[in-house]
């Protein structure tokens, strides 16, 4: 039987509309994990690309240091389906919406962080959404222990790790990747607990606007 | 739904007994309001806002332009081809603009439109799935204010929810500046404002003004239109 060690998340902060030039940005801190996106769309898109029934959603990720190889690819692919999911994209045909993330720090849980700070530059740009979307990284450690939102070392040191992202309406699985050996109980302990993590980020997200919007109103 | 007019919403909220409240009227749902099932979901985060009877939209500040039938852009023309103009309104695709669809033209007498210069159209055709096309001229054949904006003038970008409230707002910064400098001024829902003054130093500090009044509130739009036209004839 395993148990929840960490059952805090790390304390996190976002600043929308940071970038002038973009449609919608957002960083997205957690502990000191940061990730700075910005959103173009909906924008002219390649021929090679264009869907004539839906948007196609480009996401590019940019690491702190060196060029993208086949790690940020993959990273990349999974940001990319998990936005499709929560963005009305058959309502912009024959368009295309273009996601930038720039690794600003990575101290661990940093897949969680990119999918948070796309989600919040998405709003930021006025993009039309089914829902907003949140994740948050589990690991497993040597024990059998579940940490939340664990940092780098925590990540290297542990057994697993289990990266989730939930919906806001049903709170339900949009996407799940994992690494290393779990056991199948292990897993849905690691799937309960950041499902009712994701709860605080998402009430997070609500006050962040709230805030950002209580001048105009 | 009533108590969350002029309350924040973001995507996924649900607004519940909507018909019940209005009865036999029909609900006219805008930007940022999508009909999903019996209910009404949100599909952006902003402000909620109703007018009677029964219109509901989404007030949100978003930079990037979605083309609509009946707003009126300015576009500047990026290429002509053959019997159209291709012209681009800040939206995912430029929109064509025919050489026929301004006041008095014929296949003789063609408007003398050049690659670069600004219009102020009108939205005939805004689908998403076709090519939105532009007018300069009403049904009656008249220009009504639309055309080619004449080269003196300055265009400057900004935020969607900034020319809304431009639009809506009666006392805003426009009209506080009106009163004492003499300007000319074109707005377009693209959010393309095209400014023509007499001197450069009025273009640069209205231009300026009207950037910076998007966040503030009607009293600090009236101290800081002041405070412009004070420090534009002089006074410090």
């Amino acid at each position: 039987m395993s148990c929840l060690k960490q059952s805090n998340l790390r304390g996190f902060a976002c600043e929308q509309s940071c970038l002038t030039r973009s449609d919608g940005s957002a960083t997205f801190n957690q502990g000191e994990t940061t990730v700075l996106a910005a959103v173009y769309g909906p924008v002219e898109v390649k021929l090679s690309k264009e869907h004539v029934e839906k948007a196609a959603v480009d996401v590019i990720y940019k690491p702190k240091v060196g060029i993208p190889g086949c790690k940020e690819k993959a990273t990349e692919q999974l940001i990319k389906s998990t936005c499709e999911t929560v963005l009305l994209v058959a309502l912009h045909p024959r368009t295309a919406v273009v996601i930038v993330l720039q690794e600003m720090q990575n101290t661990g849980s940093l897949l969680s962080c990119c999918i948070n700070a796309c989600c919040q530059a998405l709003m930021d740009a006025g993009i039309n959404m089914r829902c907003l979307v949140c994740a948050v990284t589990t690991t497993v450690d040597q024990e059998g222990h579940i940490i939340l939102d664990p940092t780098s070392k925590q990540e290297e040191d542990g057994k697993a790790v289990l990266t989730f992202a939930f919906d806001s309406k049903t709170n339900g699985v949009i996407m799940t990747t994992t690494s290393g050996i779990y056991s199948s109980q292990e897993y849905q302990e690691c799937l309960l607990s950041a499902q009712h993590a994701s709860a605080k980020i998402f009430e997070f997200y609500r006050d962040s606007i709230l805030k950002k919007l209580s001048r105009v109103s | 739904m009533e108590d969350s007019i002029g309350k924040v919403v973001i995507p996924g909220d649900i607004l519940q007994n909507l018909d019940e409240k209005k009865g036999k009227i029909k609900v006219t749902v805008g930007p940022g309001l999508i009909r999903d099932g019996s209910h009404i979901a949100v599909t952006k985060s902003g402000i909620l806002r109703h007018r009677e009877p029964s219109v509901f939209w989404v007030d949100c500040h978003q930079k990037r332009y979605v083309p609509a039938r009946g707003d009126n852009v300015i576009g500047i023309v990026t290429a002509k081809q053959g019997d159209v103009f291709k012209v681009d309104i800040g939206s995912s695709e430029p929109a064509s603009l025919s050489f026929m669809a301004f006041e008095a033209a014929t296949k003789r007498n063609r408007p003398n439109l050049n690659v670069g210069d600004c219009v102020n159209a009108k939205l005939l055709v805004a689908n998403k799935d076709c090519e939105p096309e532009l007018v300069c001229i009403d049904s009656y054949g008249r220009s009504s204010g639309l055309g080619i904006l004449p080269n003196e003038g300055f265009l400057l970008q900004c935020s969607i929810g900034l020319v809304r409230q431009l639009l809506r707002n009666k006392f805003n910064v426009l009209t506080f500046l009106g009163k004492a400098i003499q300007y000319e001024v074109a707005i377009g829902m693209n959010g393309r404002i095209w400014l023509h003054c007499h001197t450069v130093r009025e273009t640069i500090a209205i231009s300026n003004a009207i950037c910076r009044s998007e966040l503030m509130s009607d009293e600090e739009v009236q101290i800081m239109s002041k405070k412009v036209v004070d420090s534009l004839q002089g006074f410090e």
